[in-house]
């Protein structure tokens, strides 16, 4: 007998299998991730989701009898009061004690449940996303290189000289070839000096006079570095992406902001939040909210602290401005900002609002993305046409060439539909 | 009194729960013993693997095998078995055992070592001493060469994906899967399973595929039509072998428009297929012989004192989960259990053979009373398959015991009818009935080709015999003729044809794929 310890042998042998079935089912699982997003909080998205696809694209069909018609005979257990010739109501589904009938795969006829990692949940949600315009920016030093130690080479500069490795050559080298050792020599010298100062047999003294002259040939020939024992270390250049972004929140939360509103707004950011995560190496998110006057806070502060007042959207852009030129130099970061709001301002401030989108905040980011909530039951309004103060304002800036985007969101469902739209990879000319 | 000892006891061979290496080798010593000597089973060498959950259901999903080419339906079967796990729904087999040589056992780490204790003796000399000497394993598996075998099948279908692209070879296997029941030659001569030589004839057919490859031939003219005179549909069918059952090896064989390596997956699937034919054939007796088998191992070890109260207990407890036979207007009634079913017909084979009644000596006047239970199980085990096991050996003592009765289920009728009942009429119709429902050739439906017109639109047909008016599942069998037609590459047509009065009752059609698979 063997036995065999297997439980240390690669995990996971399955993987191949379950990415060819991911695959397999793509369509259904893409559809299923996003109904399920629509239908929940964002923030459970970060982990795992379980997902129900229909059984349609990844059933395993065989030829197999009906499980219906015809005529069939059943054996089995369990006969209470039954006599030949009786008769039982046909149950329910036609069932009657089914023997070991039904297809191998009958659960296939179900819809199919499955649990999908965080990874391969977010994958699939985010897929063909893409920050807009990532490129237009800094092209040429949207890389960076530095140096990394990539083992030794035989050729270099002196600088780069590995001691230790050409030492350690070296040793092996005058090992190898037996070169005489320093003290050796000494020795050697010392004996040959007392032998002469002794007056001793002159042969002897000849002898040793020639074995130290072989010692020194020797040490003359084998040198002590050699060129070929010396080793410098070895750089390689490699190109570092500067994946680094800024994304500014701004968010209205003046007393006109539903909690509804907010909601939405909520769900736009953490979408917005997860997505950079994941695009980037390096991203900075810097919430912004403003009443009628704005505040940098963080995250758990905008999320979920309530305050009152007026509406000043300018404030807002004032200190997006003002962190701009405290903290992100707008030649190294890539700044993105998003604007939540229910589009209410003070009438007085659309002037500087317009002025300083134009003139300040769009020079200086990469995309704009204007949100407008509104309260679900408001379809109707803007199904007239009717316009907030806030996006009449955002309209007089906005030209095919400036990277400002506006859209209006209503309810849960719509965030994820408007979110794509907004970064949707190869965007047609938004 | 009491001064003689007959027996010495033996020392207890473990206690409490965990187990470690020293333990298992002691209780397999133990159980080795008492299977070898005392119950005279023979196995294969035994090969025992520690695995986690996870790897469980790892090889669950790849059925069973510890090396299997990659499909999708693996993972499906992987995220479905692992939810249910996760959630509770369902526990996890305590083992996994494949009829290779070495026998190869699976056992968890979760197990306690009374678990262990039971699935060595189950799986290890059970369903090894099955393997081995059941005449079906014998005849139609090659126990030494299936894992060989698997490993090139693993490869080749690797080398597949990485020349053709993942699409296209998932194309045919998904077909191949769909045409796995009817896979399998019912009445095969041994073919073993070779890997060199597999690898081989593999190559040896690509070489000369290649060394052969003419472009002129392309450009030699075609012989005018009418130079040959059509054949006679006789002949034709003759020279095609048809009728054929076996719908894989047609294709891999004679479908016009495959390539050399679509045809080798085919073939790949059709062995695998095969070499499975007999385990879908032998359930029953199979998971009757290691549960009877652990059964006896686990109550001599308790004899002898090697096991304390608290592991039979515990072995108990599973054992009589693992046999519980539901009656049929119990909830948890799914169809008859072959753990219960298979354990108590073989422990009333012992009975039948060591203490018969006189109604055993009418019904087995051979077996009744010959005395050696042991003898008389290992020569059922060896030669019977589940049907003809069940029409040899359903006695009406175990008739009467489970109660079994017939139902009629005619769809015409409004209610069901119990046709018999465990009384001196009923026994041996049961007997017969029950035997039916083990039978394959009557459970899978009976599909053969039966005719193609190769010289003309090349249309395949296809025959379903029906029996008792119980046609095939229509969206699924639209669904295999798609699957067919793309292997087959032209029209193909399934005609549902009563088997007793050769009226058409059904015909699907799948006109011809536009593209070549």
């Amino acid at each position: 007998m063997n036995i065999i310890d297997r439980r240390l042998n690669p995990q996971g042998k399955s993987l191949a299998n379950r990415q060819r079935f991911l695959r397999r089912a793509k369509e259904q699982v893409v559809k299923a991730v996003r109904d399920a997003s629509g239908k929940r909080g964002i923030q459970d998205i970060e982990n795992g989701e379980k997902v129900t696809i229909s059984a349609g694209g990844v059933r395993e069909p065989s030829f197999h009898r009906s499980s219906s018609g015809g005529v069939r005979n059943y054996v089995v257990p369990g006969n209470k009061e039954y006599v030949e010739g009786d008769t039982i109501q046909r149950p329910d589904g036609g069932g009657g004690g089914r023997g070991s009938e039904g297809s191998p795969d009958g659960e296939g006829e179900d819809d199919f449940r499955f649990v999908l990692s965080r990874e391969e949940f977010l994958d699939i949600f985010l897929e063909d996303l893409e920050l807009p315009d990532l490129v237009k920016q800094k092209v040429k030093q949207s890389e960076s290189h530095s140096l990394t130690r990539a083992g030794y080479s035989v050729t270099g500069s002196p600088a780069n000289l590995n001691l230790v490795r050409t030492m350690r050559n070296s040793l092996s080298r005058r090992i190898a070839l037996k070169r005489p050792k320093p003290d050796e020599i000494a020795e050697l010298e010392k004996m040959l000096k007392e032998a002469e100062e002794a007056g001793e047999d002159p042969e002897q003294i000849q002898a040793l006079r020639e074995q130290l002259e072989r010692f020194y040939l020797r040490s003359r020939r084998i040198p002590f570095i050699d060129p070929i024992d010396v080793r410098y270390n070895r750089f390689e250049s490699v190109p570092k992406p500067i994946a680094q972004a800024v994304m500014f929140c701004l968010m209205d939360v003046s007393g006109s902001m539903t909690e509804h509103m907010k909601d939405l707004a909520k769900r736009f950011f953490m979408l917005l939040y997860l997505f950079l995560k994941r695009r980037y190496r390096s991203v900075d998110i810097v919430f912004i909210r403003h009443t009628h006057e704005a505040k940098e806070v963080d995250e758990e502060t905008f999320f979920y602290s309530t305050e009152t007042g007026g509406t000043v959207v300018s404030t807002a852009l004032e200190e997006m401005e003002r962190v701009v030129k405290e903290r992100y130099p707008e030649n190294e970061w890539n700044i993105y900002a998003a604007q939540a709001s229910d589009g209410d301002n003070m009438s007085s401030d659309n002037a500087k609002s317009v002025t300083l989108l134009r003139d300040v905040i769009l020079p200086m980011c990469q995309y704009f993305a204007y949100i407008e909530v509104a309260a679900e039951h408001n379809m109707g309004l803007s199904a007239l046409g009717r316009e907030t103060e806030l996006w009449r304002t955002y309209k007089q800036v906005q030209r095919p060439d400036l990277p400002l985007a506006m859209r209006r969101v209503r309810s849960r469902r719509e965030i994820f539909p408007v979110f794509r739209e907004l970064f949707a990879r190869e965007k047609a000319g938004a | 009194m009491g001064i003689e000892i007959v027996s010495k006891p033996e020392a207890l061979l473990y206690e409490g729960v965990d187990w470690d290496y020293d333990k298992i080798k002691r209780v397999y010593d133990a159980v080795e013993h008492i299977a070898l000597k005392e119950m005279g089973l023979t196995v294969y060498p035994n090969q025992i693997e520690v695995i986690t959950a996870e790897q469980m259901l790892d090889a669950y999903s790849s059925i069973g095998m510890p090396l299997m080419y990659k499909h999708w339906s693996f993972g499906k079967h992987f995220a479905r078995d692992e939810m249910l796990y996760r959630k509770g729904y369902r526990g996890l087999a305590y083992e996994i055992v494949i009829n290779s040589s070495p026998c190869i056992s699976y056992i968890m780490e979760e197990n306690t070592m009374t678990m262990q204790t039971l699935v060595i003796a189950h799986a290890a000399f059970g369903h090894n001493h099955f393997f081995k000497n059941n005449q079906l394993f014998q005849q139609w598996t090659d126990a030494e060469g299936i894992l060989d075998y698997l490993e090139f099948a693993k490869a080749y279908i690797s080398q597949c994906e990485e020349r053709y692209g993942y699409a296209a070879v998932e194309r045919v296997l998904d077909a191949a899967h769909a045409l796995m029941n009817q896979g399998v030659h019912k009445y095969p001569k041994k073919r073993s399973l070779d890997l060199r030589l597999e690898q081989k004839r593999e190559r040896e057919r690509q070489e000369y595929q290649e060394q052969t490859f003419n472009d002129l031939w392309r450009t030699v003219p075609k012989p005018t039509a009418g130079q040959r005179p059509p054949k006679s549909v006789s002949e034709r069918k003759k020279l095609l072998g048809l009728p054929e059952e076996n719908l894989l090896y047609f294709l891999e064989k004679k479908a016009p428009r495959l390539e050399h390596w679509q045809r080798e997956i085919l073939r790949i699937v059709r062995h695998i297929s095969q070499y499975f034919y007999p385990q879908k054939q032998t359930k029953l007796m199979n998971e009757g012989c290691a549960t009877f088998v652990h059964y006896t191992i686990m109550n001599r070890l308790h004899e002898k004192g090697m096991i304390n109260e608290g592991a039979m207990l515990e072995f108990l407890h599973s054992h009589t989960s693992v046999v519980f036979q539901p009656e049929f207007d119990d909830q948890r009634f799914s169809g008859i259990n072959p753990y219960a079913l298979g354990f108590a017909m073989m422990q009333d084979i012992k009975r039948i053979a060591e203490e018969p009644t006189e109604e055993d000596r009418q019904w087995f006047p051979e077996l009744a009373g010959s005395g050696d239970g042991m003898a008389a199980l290992r020569e059922a085990w060896a030669n019977f398959r589940d049907e003809s096991f069940v029409l040899q050996y359903l006695s009406p003592h175990l008739i009467r015991k489970m109660k079994l009765f017939s139902v009629r289920d005619d769809a015409e009728d409004p209610y069901l009818l119990v046709e018999h009942i465990h009384n001196e009429r009923g026994y041996r119709s049961l007997r017969k009935m029950m035997a039916r429902q083990y039978d394959l050739g009557f459970l899978e439906p009976d599909i053969q080709i039966v005719d193609v017109d190769l010289a003309g639109d090349r249309k395949l047909i296809l025959h379903h015999r029906v029996t008792n008016g119980i046609l095939l599942d229509e969206s699924d069998a639209k669904a295999v003729l798609r699957h067919i037609a793309n292997l087959w590459g032209y029209e193909v047509q399934l005609v549902e044809v009563s088997a007793v009065s050769e009226a058409v009752l059904k015909e699907h059609a799948v006109t011809a794929p536009s593209g070549i698979v």
